[in-house]
């Protein structure tokens, strides 16, 4: 197991920062989440054509670039450090991930090069409207006709799903044993019958929807077989892209936060030299690296295809999911009244938290899976 | 693998194949180490050392392993003691001192720490005083571990009342069999005496057996604390005695456990976090959603705790700078032990009020809950360690001092001290 970076990835990590501070700054950040798609077309291929990021971690056969999550998980960082506006967790890592581990041969051919080149856009639906996060608990039915699939009902909290071209979602069919497994179905964007919601998100710069079928129809694109595990295996490959996502703008808030101490002057010296400062400074620090160590090694633990993984999954993004939260609120309270107005740009990360510390499941919901995993 | 360290190996081999013997007696084995350099190779020549740099150590050592040969153990305050002589003693102190140190025959103790220094080491007020031609020791000492078995104190004692804090500190080495020094060990909260407070009253030093200059002693001490950092990093290594048959290896077992004996409690302290998955399902406890919620978070921070640990090693190794990730593990290992002992008790119940042979295996359970606040204090407090994460890694402003720059005897101090 490796537990650093190999020189290579750091020159990445550092090239991919320069070039998001430069087209990512918050003044960028601030213009796209206030429009209502969250992201822009010719923006986005700028960013992307240049450094090939929705290829890095699809197999070459499909396209990609072939790089392992740990790659990705790079990436994913530097996005959550920026916070960056793209359609990049929703295609490049939910939907991208759905497709490679559910889809058949057929549609992984069909879809994997164009999200890799990133000439499409896909959203991943399987959340409804209840919010829960386990793959077991969705209650979509696609009814099959003779040579077609039909969905009726609602997918909820769906990632960029208003703007997607594509629509992947995650329903149950009825065999003809009697017996229910789960499927993958693709759901053209402009469909029939499809209406699509853009939900009020907290967090501006992560956009949701709601997505309402009324006898739509639908292609499947997985096998026979039931593709329970291979969302299971997207699931927790996605928690882990998440975490590391998570960690990188927990790192940016508490960067900025000791920055601001320093500069702030109260009754005659730099608040910064309270004793109350530096030790909150201590703690955000430690947090922040304790969960970033979680997130990298369960990123280089699914590389390596530890056993272990689920637990491991769990522990990053619980980790994440605290740790973010905490310096966030720790961010705001060490700036004072100013941490509180829109202008000041902490409220941006502040609600990436919120946001983040809640998709795909909360501490709790992953501190019980770890307990499943490890109690059986 | 370079030549130099193949040359090392063939040499220690060819020198072990003609010396070692498991039928020897440890200290005539440990006299052959000294006299042939093999024991603390990366020590001078002419100090029962070889000149060899340290990095060839290991390999030495390995190859003394594989024939199940004695090394000398490089822990324990006697290694402090040596180290501090070799960096800052003078010849006498050598001569003296290093042979039956490499022996075992002498036991050391550390007389820093005093009951109104305890963060702040510099702020000792044990006196020495020139009387005649001898220093006359006065104070109280605490935290000394082996004081009561120990033939030689390091002793931090102030010589100037008027010079500044750390400018009136010097360095001796005291004879701990003598009337002016009593011992008495210090019972701790979980009912252990590990260590010792040691009384001076007009205990006496020769001027020869002063390390360093007069009001050196905190550079001095400097140097003993610097090894204790990493003496403390090997502790855990060493507390294991080499398995082979034959009276050297019982004599060593021997030496061992009783050198360990102090530290029996140490896992404890840590939190146990070994225990809990058993316990709870033992007990039933893990069926409790309200308790599985509180040993993941157990969890979760134990194992990032160790994944940030291998982080820091692992920069360490390749050579780069060292992060901030390399300067958290001793706060870290505070928040486990806290947590942990917060998770026995849940999973013990009412059984978490019971002590010893009532309690939950046997006491080790109550032990875990009365040890583990040890860890947010021996080796530096939590607040001390967040003031030097704060100041060296974070690069915060330095805490104001009020004792720079004036003679001691106008600092404020304790006045129980």
């Amino acid at each position: 197991m490796k537990f650093s970076f190999s020189e290579e990835q750091e020159e990445f990590r550092s090239f991919l920062r320069r070039f998001l501070e430069e087209k990512s700054p918050t003044t960028e950040v601030r213009r796209l989440m206030a429009t209502d798609a969250g992201w822009e077309k010719e923006q986005w291929r700028k960013v992307n054509t240049e450094l090939g990021l929705t290829a890095i971690a699809i197999p070459e056969e499909y396209g990609g670039q072939g790089f392992g999550l740990s790659e990705q998980c790079i990436v994913l960082e530097e996005m959550g450090r920026s916070l960056l506006c793209a359609p990049y967790f929703s295609s490049a890592v939910l939907t991208a991930n759905a497709i490679l581990y559910g889809a058949s041969e057929e549609y992984k051919k069909k879809y994997l090069p164009e999200i890799a080149s990133g000439d499409l856009t896909a959203s991943l639906a399987f959340t409804e409207e209840t919010g829960a996060w386990g793959i077991s608990s969705m209650s979509m039915c696609a009814e099959k006709t003779e040579n077609t699939y039909r969905l009726t009902g609602v997918k909820s909290f769906v990632l960029d799903g208003h703007m997607s071209d594509l629509i992947i979602v995650l329903a149950k069919v009825n065999d003809n044993s009697g017996s229910q497994r789960l499927a993958l179905f693709s759901v053209d964007s402009t469909a029939t019958g499809l209406t699509k919601n853009l939900l009020n998100s907290t967090d501006q710069t992560r956009k949701l929807a709601k997505l309402m079928f009324t006898d739509v129809e639908a292609t499947c694109i997985s096998s026979e077989d039931d593709v329970t595990e291979a969302m299971q295996k997207t699931f927790l490959k996605s928690c882990i892209g998440l975490s590391n996502e998570m960690v990188g703008g927990a790192e940016r808030l508490r960067e900025d936060t000791l920055e601001y101490v320093k500069m702030r002057m109260q009754f005659g010296r730099s608040i910064a030299s309270f004793q109350v400062t530096k030790h909150k400074a201590t703690d955000m620090l430690a947090d922040v690296e304790l969960a970033k160590s979680a997130a990298y090694y369960a990123a280089a633990a699914f590389d390596d295809g530890e056993s272990d993984i689920a637990a491991t999954a769990s522990i990053a993004k619980a980790s994440a999911s605290e740790a973010y939260m905490q310096t966030a609120i720790n961010a705001v309270q060490m700036h004072g009244g100013i941490g509180f107005t829109w202008d000041n740009d902490t409220h941006l990360w502040f609600k990436r938290a919120k946001s983040s510390e809640v998709f795909l499941g909360t501490a709790d919901f992953h501190r019980e899976l770890m307990m499943q995993s490890w109690d059986q | 693998m370079s030549m130099n360290e193949e040359q090392v190996r063939n040499e220690v081999r060819e020198w072990l194949k003609e010396n070692w013997s498991p039928n020897l007696d440890l200290v005539e084995w440990r006299l052959k180490l000294a006299d042939s350099g093999w024991g603390m190779a990366n020590w001078p020549a002419e100090w029962y050392g070889r000149d060899l740099p340290v990095s060839l150590v290991p390999a030495i050592e390995e190859e003394f392993n594989k024939i199940g040969a004695l090394t000398i153990p490089k822990s324990g305050i006697r290694m402090l003691a040596a180290a501090t002589i070799l960096n800052h003693g003078s010849d006498m102190h050598k001569e003296k001192f290093l042979k039956r140190i490499i022996t075992g025959e002498d036991v050391w103790c550390q007389l820093f720490s005093e009951p109104g220094s305890g963060s702040d080491l510099a702020g000792a007020t044990t006196k020495a005083v020139m009387v005649g031609n001898k220093w006359v020791v006065n104070g109280q000492k605490v935290w000394t571990t082996s004081a009561h078995k120990a033939h030689w104190g390091l002793l931090l004692a102030r010589t100037d009342m008027d010079d500044t804090k750390h400018r009136g500190l010097s360095y001796f080495i005291i004879d701990m069999n003598q009337p002016g020094v009593e011992t008495q060990p210090l019972m701790q909260m979980n009912g252990h005496a590990s260590f010792n407070q040691v009384f001076l009253t007009d205990a006496e030093v020769l001027p020869d057996f002063q390390v360093g200059e007069l009001g050196d002693g905190w550079q001095v001490a400097t140097t003993t604390l610097m090894h204790e950092r990493r003496a403390a990093d090997s502790l855990r290594s060493w507390g294991q005695a080499s398995k082979g048959d034959g009276p050297i290896y019982d004599q060593e077992r021997v030496e061992t456990e009783t050198t360990m004996q102090p530290y029996k409690w140490y896992p404890q302290r840590a939190g146990r976090v070994d225990l809990i998955m058993d316990r709870a399902k033992e007990t039933g406890a893990i069926k409790d959603p309200a308790i599985r919620q509180e040993i993941a978070k157990l969890m979760t921070l134990h194992k990032s705790a160790e994944w940030t640990a291998r982080r820091a090693r692992a920069a360490q190794e390749q050579g780069k700078p060292q992060g901030p990730e390399g300067s958290l593990g001793k706060l870290a290992a505070s928040n486990v032990a806290r947590a942990a002992a917060k998770v026995h008790t849940l999973i013990s119940g009412a059984n978490a009020m019971l002590t010893g042979e009532d309690s939950p295996m046997d006491g080790t359970i109550a032990e875990i809950l009365v040890s583990f606040p040890a860890s947010s204090i021996a080796g530096g407090t939590d607040e001390i360690q967040k003031n030097i994460i704060s100041e060296r890694v974070l690069n915060m402003p330095k805490e104001t001092r009020f004792d720079a720059d004036k003679p001691f005897k106008d600092i404020p101090r304790n006045t129980v001290s």
